[in-house]
């Protein structure tokens, strides 16, 4: 495709920033307080198994073309296991 | 023949979907197809006064559906093109008077006859937009480079993939370039990020839309229109043939400032 100019961006960036969280939005049809009921139920499950952080979690919705993913991004804590090491 | 079917829809009213069929069917014929062009807009028809082609309705596409008539004599030949048809919409009923069978029927009839079938679909996602799209093997969604436009866009496109009609390809209709190089309006580039579909058309903001609509004379007719010729390109493509995209240019920037200037003082 050809390169359309796109010095000195305004109040298009704003749309562009705009669109990507309301088209997420559409798309799955989960709202913000949906999205964070949900990571809440996960962690606990998580947390049954595996020590976690709960502020080092990341859960959110990304999109590799039209297909849409739920990625999350769990660091476990390694410090327990190395104790009994 | 077996011909194609090309739905052109938008979810988003007013974004050019029936001045997009009026073209894309003109600059077909001008290749040298058969064509024919569904107005599938029923009780609010326009593309038979796009067209220029209003004073030549007898038999409608509710007709053909019930019966009236054959589907020969619902299809209003073009005078200026050798084989370029419309069938037009009935004014006077409403969407529930066909049914997706119904398109798919017609146009099943027609598929032996013609190389192409453009059929305008009306806005919104109900029963009209189901009609259009029944029968399509390839659909065309049309938006402009505006948040409503894309936003109604992006469901269109989700509905044409549940209904296992898909992947639609796209068209960005009127993009203003001095408004894009000034970073207020998407870029085709944006658009085509956040929709995620193929590209198969960029149409520049162009007034002489308007007044080849007054008159009912597409601009595709007019060999000297670049708009025109933004048309005849998406055409090739559905052709199969690679055209590369037009630069638009800015000549809405600056020179027509500076015209706009010496307008005032004379004035």
């Amino acid at each position: 495709m050809a390169a359309w100019g796109k010095p000195n961006r305004q109040s298009a960036d704003e749309a562009k920033e705009r669109l990507k969280l309301v088209l997420i939005h559409d798309r799955t049809d989960l709202s913000q307080d949906e999205l964070s009921t949900m990571k809440n139920e996960l962690l606990a499950v998580i947390s049954r198994h595996v020590e976690i952080d709960p502020e080092l979690v990341k859960i959110s919705m990304s999109h590799d073309g039209r297909e849409q993913k739920l990625t999350a991004d769990i660091p476990l804590k390694t410090s327990h296991r190395r104790k009994i090491g | 023949m077996a011909a194609i079917v090309v739905t052109i829809t938008s979810g988003k009213g007013g974004v050019g979907k029936t001045t997009t069929t009026a073209n894309l069917a003109v600059a077909l014929a001008e290749d040298g197809f058969k064509v024919v062009c569904i107005d599938g807009d029923i009780g609010l028809r326009n593309l038979d006064v796009v067209l220029g082609l209003e004073n030549r309705i007898v038999y409608d596409l509710v007709d053909i559906v019930e019966n009236r008539c054959r589907i020969r004599q619902a299809m209003i030949r073009d005078k200026r093109l050798e084989e370029l048809y419309l069938i037009p919409a009935a004014q006077t009923r409403d969407k529930s008077a066909v049914s997706p069978s119904d398109m798919i029927r017609v146009c099943d009839e027609l598929r032996s006859e013609v190389d192409y079938i453009i059929i305008d679909s009306p806005a919104g996602i109900e029963r009209g937009f189901r009609n259009t799209i029944a029968p399509a093997d390839i659909i065309l969604v049309v938006t402009n480079p505006e948040v409503s436009a894309v936003r109604d866009a992006d469901r269109i496109i989700g509905l044409v993939e549940a209904e296992e009609k898909g992947p639609a390809k796209l068209i960005i209709n009127r993009v203003n370039p001095g408004l894009t190089k000034r970073g207020d309006m998407l870029t085709p580039e944006d658009v085509v990020e956040l929709l995620a579909i193929e590209l198969i058309g960029v149409i520049p903001d162009d007034e002489n839309v308007v007044i080849s609509t007054n008159r009912g004379q597409p601009v595709a007719l007019d060999p000297k229109s670049k708009t025109g010729q933004a048309f005849k390109n998406i055409a090739k493509r559905l052709q199969g043939q690679t055209v590369p995209f037009m630069q638009l240019e800015d000549k809405g920037d600056f020179m027509s400032k500076v015209a706009g200037l010496f307008k005032q003082g004379g004035d």
